[in-house]
């Protein structure tokens, strides 16, 4: 099975919802997964990452462009 | 074993429930378990058509107050409450409602949303819920 790349965007979102729906995305890609997470809401891009290292995953990428911020996880 | 929240939501003021279900969703989503457990004015909020119901804890005036803060909250594009509680049950997270709660306001089974509530308890589940959790909170 190839690895999937999955694409969340939270842009305009508040708190909870960009961790929230990044966990959502988490829970349903499989194993090997790239989950890419794009927002605008300044607190989830730090909070993102330590939900990610709290669930014993890894942050591939995190980049931040204008105001908006990608954050590329492998599940 | 996993760690985990418990919250006790006894208020039903509106802004309380948000942080009950906000700090919850959290939880969640930095991967531990979680509980809420529904009592006394909380409970009023698992009543059908109840969630959204709740005047605010302070500066309510009437209603006036929850009106100004619920459009600021829609210009913020905040999530509504029946959103986070959607988002908290698909994230595993468990809904318990007091027993003698509904004793003593007369509420039935058949007046709470029964798809949202996984158990139906009294001080014994919370205590079995708390005693295992790293966060434990009364709201």
């Amino acid at each position: 099975m190839v690895d999937e790349n999955i694409k969340v965007d939270v842009k305009g979102e508040t708190c909870p919802v960009p961790l929230v729906e990044a966990r959502k995305a988490l829970k349903k890609a499989s194993p090997g997964d790239i989950v890419e997470i794009i927002g605008t809401h300044p607190a989830s891009k730090k909070e993102i990452p330590m939900a990610v290292e709290a669930l014993g995953l890894e942050i591939v990428d995190i980049q931040e462009k204008e105001g908006v911020w990608k954050i590329k996880i492998r599940r | 074993m996993v760690d985990k929240a418990t919250i006790v939501v006894h208020s039903g003021d509106m802004d309380k429930i948000f942080s009950a279900l906000i700090i919850c969703n959290g939880a969640l989503s930095m991967g531990m378990e979680a509980s809420l457990y529904f009592t006394f004015w909380g409970l009023e909020r698992l009543k059908k058509d109840g969630l959204e119901k709740g005047p605010l804890s302070k500066m309510n005036m009437g209603g006036l107050g929850k009106r100004m803060i619920n459009s600021r909250m829609k210009q913020s594009n905040v999530a509504s409450l029946e959103r986070l509680i959607q988002d908290y049950k698909e994230l595993g997270g468990k809904i318990i409602a007091c027993e003698m709660t509904m004793e003593i306001m007369g509420v039935k089974k058949e007046d709470l949303r029964q798809e949202l509530i996984d158990e139906y308890g009294a001080v014994g589940t919370y205590i079995r819920e708390a005693r295992d959790s790293k966060i434990t909170l009364f709201i």
